[in-house]
């Protein structure tokens, strides 16, 4: 353990500590299935947690995560309205969501707008695209659908697990294996560290820079199909915060808002710790839901505080 | 002369067009295998410009390139790689975020179909590293742990790694000291044996000739001429850079009054222990009025680092600090520029200069600064003293209203001058005043800080060139290792006596 | 006369205006009545005068954003100040139905003055505390406000118990929804920080100060200048300003609503900013651009209400705007324009 993993461990650390204090405080918080809900009710959020990732560590932001999931919901949602077959919506939604990730891509990389500026328009544009479907929340009745929300894989200990839960761990794994892994990866930290350098050192910077926004534009319809699974209906208000809440959770996972280090298996913890405050103020029962902003936002402030004390900057000298 | 269709690399007609600059003008310059070849010019000459184009991120407005006889077009700093041109840039132009071991290999890790191969990957930058640096570094440290000059042997060892034919080094000795340089020399002389064509920019007329071959000078953007380094003599040399016959150079050489401290000087400024751990080891130093204090060590060795504590840049941890003889306890910059002192910071882009704001903003800030918010300077006042320092120092700008970003060097460093000038300051800190300035403005510079040492200012001079050090101070410190091991005064002043203290010391 | 016009050209309102200037006319197009201005119950009514009203909201904020945008830092706390500032005055003020004498009034639980004193400091702590993180630990300023931005409804709703607090208090609405001469109340409020925000900067060395601090943080603090002081205050002053917003809203509806209380404020205000000629990367910066820039925001959704389309639609066409606005000022779309080589794509490297 060095300087370079200790945010991890931290991280994981307190995530630790508050599932620990959770089962102290809660009789039947320390239970598989308390665990297994964890990934099963926040897979929507791990999924755009990872994609966060890659554009936070090459040192820019997605403000439109939410609203891409929520557009994915309603363009699934309308498209299976009529008789449209999963096998074809799925696909599609993946496909124009990458292709909005590709297109918010070009804006940065080629007109060089501020990340932050194009895909806060980005939100705007995707969360109106849902209101131009849908004011209403549109049910799915899909049998498909239907039975794989409902599908409860039967674990040898008794426990259920969702299918969303394996395409989480599935994304997640490619996820780090990618950054972890091949070129693409490692340029994506290079660009996070120093952009003029990476491309002064021979890497496919704009195409790299690209091809992140679209990687999180698919992990955003990813999610998007995901949380169609989970909620069964298509709604513009789904998700409205998803953005913070997976920004949150890379934050607390290790990663620089600058870029150039953390990882997706940070993010993940920092998914569960969200995760972990929402199940342990369910159980409390009394708490109103808006205690949950206030600890996440404690939550985030210890970190950054904490990150910058580590990251002090050694003097230069001559 | 040597026939051109065996050259290497070779530009023809090269020229080069920014809004309102132009840049580069018909250059025609030929790069043989087995040769060192200098480029040399002013600032602004053109010659990263030059280097620039032959490696892929500016592309030329007119003109061919030629690359082993074929004409060929350099899209971008990956295609000039593929094509065997390694280049290492000025600033160290690595990430800082990732290992040693990463910095060297990135692009190029080892792979096979599972990913990239993390062992290999190690093992491999360690025989790198032993082979072509002879340096002890540890390759799973991230690189912005290594100081600047080790930084800077990592990019030229990245350089080396891919099978090149021409290696380009743009400034390469700039931040790296005397032992380094002789390493790098060694490592360029060993790569010309194996018939690479090596091409580097430099001002360190002594490092030309110490490991050039041959040498091309640019001026204003445009080709000068060519010549064998042994054929050329350093005032040729010299007169071809700056354009003016041998014998209309202006010397260099300033004339001093050499002052002795002989009691007669009232001190001004004065140190005990001052220092900061892991910064400045505890400094006692003494500055008077009307003398010129050099500070002379190598890189590192602790003289910005008391330049920065003196003036509350940085804060000192221990020690103290006496003005006229009292204590005084200052704070921050806005402190000790109330007490009377000015500073101009080494790094003129990243820590003096509002590249954006006007000439007159940019002179008339810290005088503002030190009125406070509310005694705000009128336009009118402002424009009067811009104007007054601009004609004083001979500032070379089309008016007050320039972004002060699109002036040359020289006159940047001047703007500088004129801030702390307008503030009337009794004590001055001057760190390298006279890099990246013209070997002309140099001299000028060098001259008015005399001046101004004549007028009563305390000056306080830090230069990495020990000739000017020499040449003007009164009394000289000597630093190494963050750590003042001596001082000398008067007759004893010389660069010999010097680097020896350097090296010794105590 | 030529050189006047290319002066003004040059001058960075130019393209606000013009803007503006655009989308007033396809207003008058699209909509009767659009410029018609009527004095009625003793107040100017009109489509106009609602826009300039509406757009104080955001205005008012975007002048304090401004300045900490111009020192190179950015705010994105501000719409749950909105919230929290509401929240309180609503809270303290409240309102109840109570017997003095023979008559029923209504009563404020709190001193109107003391409730609105009370939001306006407790805005003003809040960006005291951004500006703690960001000027004395040098924490990121996305990241420092990012804490609040996401912690901030929480307290607001804690503050508010999860319910809409509804004010029943006359006077209090006086704040937005009153008006002398006939003129709504919050534009005065408007101008007087517009005024004496642009006095402040301009006529003392602040301005100055703001903007180098934003150039070059380094060379500001060695040529003297204060700067973690002033970029301490000028987080203050953003969230004070968010703050007084914040009051207008909520005296605006007559109740505070701790969730949706300044939703998406920070945007539309970052957005008014940068429309305004303030980059984001600090510098040389705008106010009235900057309430242009408001103003524009608040003609567009009006605009896009009055032609009958659900109003949902208006984040499209905002979006639309935004990457029309940000392509246009971009490089690369300049050089297209100029019919010059293309910019290269790794142009700006290299400045």
């Amino acid at each position: 353990m060095n300087k370079k993993t200790l945010p991890f461990f931290i991280t994981l650390g307190l995530f630790l500590l508050m599932y620990a204090a959770g089962s102290l405080a809660y009789p039947n918080f320390f239970s598989l299935q308390v665990f297994i809900n964890l990934f099963i009710d926040n897979a929507f959020l791990g999924i755009a947690a990872v994609g966060m990732t890659f554009v936070i560590l090459s040192g820019g932001i997605d403000l439109s995560v939410g609203s891409v999931v929520a557009l994915t919901t309603m363009i699934s949602a309308d498209l299976l309205q009529r008789e449209w077959s999963p096998a074809v919506v799925i696909p599609a939604v993946l496909l124009l969501t990458s292709l909005f990730g590709t297109f918010q891509g070009i804006m940065i990389q080629v007109f060089r707008i501020q990340p932050f500026i194009a895909t806060l328009a980005g939100m705007f544009f995707a969360r109106g695209a849902c209101y131009l479907i849908s004011i209403d929340t549109i049910n799915i009745d899909n049998e498909w659908y239907r039975s794989v929300s409902m599908a409860a894989i039967e674990l040898p200990t008794g426990d259920f697990i969702s299918i969303n839960v394996f395409i989480f761990i599935l994304l997640a794994l490619i996820g780090w294996w990618l950054l972890k892994f091949t070129r693409f990866g490692r340029t994506v930290y290079a660009i996070g560290g120093s952009e003029q350098s990476a491309m002064l050192m021979g890497l496919p910077v704009t195409r790299t820079k690209i091809l992140i926004y679209t990687l999180n534009g698919f992990c955003s319809g990813l999610a998007g199909v995901v949380f169609t699974f989970y909620m069964l209906s298509g709604y513009a208000l789904h998700c409205k915060d998803l953005h913070l809440d997976a920004i949150a959770a890379v934050v607390m996972g290790g990663t620089l808002l600058t870029g150039g280090v953390g990882s997706v298996e940070g993010s993940i913890i920092g998914v569960l710790i969200l995760g972990t405050i929402q199940t342990i103020i369910n159980f409390q029962g009394t708490l109103s839901s808006w205690w949950t902003r206030i600890m996440v936002g404690v939550l985030i402030f210890a970190f950054i505080f904490m990150q910058s004390l580590l990251n002090r900057p050694t003097k230069q000298t001559q | 002369m040597q026939d051109e269709s065996a050259a290497l690399l070779s530009m023809q007609n090269i020229s080069k067009y920014f809004p309102g600059v132009r840049a580069l003008s018909k250059i025609n310059f030929s790069l043989f295998p087995g040769e060192i070849h200098a480029l040399m010019g002013q600032y602004g000459a053109g010659k990263s410009t030059l280097i620039k184009i032959m490696t892929g991120v500016y592309q030329p407005d007119e003109g061919d390139m030629y690359f082993q006889g074929q004409k060929f077009h350099v899209e971008s700093p990956e295609h000039a790689q593929n094509m065997g041109i390694a280049t290492v840039y000025q600033e160290v132009n690595l990430c800082p975020n990732l290992t040693v071991a990463e910095n060297l290999l990135l692009g190029r890790e080892p792979r096979s179909f599972m990913g990239i191969r993390w062992k290999t990957l190690l093992s491999e930058s360690q025989r790198i590293i032993k082979e072509k640096l002879e340096l002890d570094l540890d390759p799973t440290r991230p690189l912005g742990s290594y100081s600047i000059a080790i930084q800077q042997m990592v990019a030229i060892a990245r350089a080396l790694c891919v099978r090149s034919t021409v290696l380009i080094l743009d400034e390469p000795t700039s931040s790296i000291d005397e032992t380094e340089v002789e390493r790098l020399f060694s490592i360029l002389r060993k790569l010309k044996q194996e018939g690479l064509a090596i091409l580097f920019i430099t001002h360190f007329i002594n490092q030309v000739y110490e490991i050039s071959d041959k040498i091309t000078v640019l001026r204003n953007g445009e080709y000068v001429g060519t010549a064998r380094t042994k054929d050329l003599p350093k005032i040729n040399l010299i007169s071809m850079m700056v354009g003016k016959n041998p014998e209309e150079i202006v010397d260099t050489e300033v004339h001093k009054n050499v002052k002795i401290n002989e009691g007669s000087q009232q001190e001004i400024l004065c140190t005990s222990g001052l220092g900061r751990n892991g910064y400045l080891k505890p400094l006692d130093l003494s500055l008077y009025k009307g003398e010129v204090l050099g500070l002379a060590g190598l890189l590192g060795s602790g003289r910005t680092e008391t330049a920065k504590l003196l003036f509350a840049a940085e804060r000192a941890m221990e020690g103290s600090v006496y003005w006229y003889g009292k204590q005084v306890y200052p704070q921050s910059p806005s402190d000790t520029i109330s007490l009377g002192m000015g500073f101009c910071p080494e790094d003129r882009k990243t820590e003096g200069l509002l590249g954006d704001l006007s000439v007159r903003e940019n002179i008339i800030l810290a005088l503002q600064a030190k009125r406070g918010i509310l005694n705000y300077l009128q336009r009118k006042n402002q424009e009067e003293i811009a104007n007054r320092l601009i004609a004083e120092l001979g500032i070379i700008t089309p008016g007050t209203e320039q972004p002060v970003k699109n002036l040359s060097g020289g006159n940047q460093q001047k703007v500088l001058l004129a801030r702390w000038l307008a503030t009337n300051p009794e004590v001055l800190i001057l760190d390298e005043p006279t890099r990246g300035i013209d070997v002309g403005a140099k001299g000028e510079i060098l001259q008015r800080i005399l001046s101004l040492r004549d007028t009563g200012f305390a000056i306080v001079f830090i230069s990495s060139e020990l000739e000017e050090v020499v040449a003007i101070s009164d009394r000289v410190a000597v630093f190494r290792d963050k750590k003042k091991v001596a001082e000398i005064q008067g007759d004893e002043i010389a660069e010999h006596t010097i680097m020896q203290l350097i090296a010794q010391g105590e | 006369m030529r050189l006047k016009l290319t002066r003004f050209k040059e001058s960075n309102l130019f393209w606000p205006l013009c803007i503006l200037l655009v989308l007033l006319v396809i207003n008058g197009f699209l909509t009767r009545g659009f410029f018609s201005i009527q004095w009625k119950d003793g107040r100017l009514t009109g489509i106009l005068v609602d826009i300039l009203n509406r757009s104080t909201y955001i205005g008012i904020i975007a002048i304090g954003l401004t300045l900490v945008i111009a020192t190179g830092g950015i705010d994105i706390s501000v719409g749950s100040v909105v919230a929290i500032s509401g929240a309180i005055a609503a809270f303290l003020i409240g309102g109840e139905l109570v017997m003095r004498g023979s008559e029923q009034i209504l009563v404020t639980r709190t001193p109107m003055g003391i409730a609105i004193f009370i939001a306006l400091v407790a805005s003003t702590l809040i960006g005291m505390w951004n500006g703690f993180l960001v000027a004395r630990f040098r924490i990121q300023p996305i990241v420092a406000t990012l804490v609040l931005m996401v912690a901030g409804r929480g307290i607001a709703q804690l503050i508010t118990n999860g319910q809409i607090i509804t004010i029943y208090y006359a006077p209090y609405y006086f704040i937005g929804n009153g008006s002398i001469l006939g003129i709504p109340f919050s534009l005065y409020v408007l101008a007087t920080v517009l005024i004496l925000v642009t006095l402040i900067t301009r006529k003392t060395a602040l301005g100055l100060f703001i903007e180098s601090i934003g150039v070059n943080r380094t060379a500001s603090n060695y040529s003297g200048i204060k700067e973690q002081r002033i970029v301490f205050w000028t987080y203050a002053f953003c969230s004070f300003c968010a703050g007084i917003s914040g009051l207008l809203v909520c005296s605006n509806v007559k109740s505070a609503d701790g969730n949706n209380a300044g939703d998406m404020f920070e945007l539309d205000a970052i957005f008014a900013v940068i429309i305004g000629g303030t980059s984001l990367n600090g510098g040389k910066f705008r106010l009235g651009g900057a309430v242009l820039g408001a103003i524009i925001i608040q003609t567009l959704t009006t605009m896009i209400y009055s032609i009958g389309v659900p109003p949902q639609v208006n984040l499209v066409i905002k979006s639309i705007v935004v990457f029309a606005v940000s392509m246009i000022q971009s490089e690369y779309f300049q050089s297209l324009f100029r019919m010059e080589r293309p910019v290269s794509l790794r142009r700006n490297y290299y400045l």
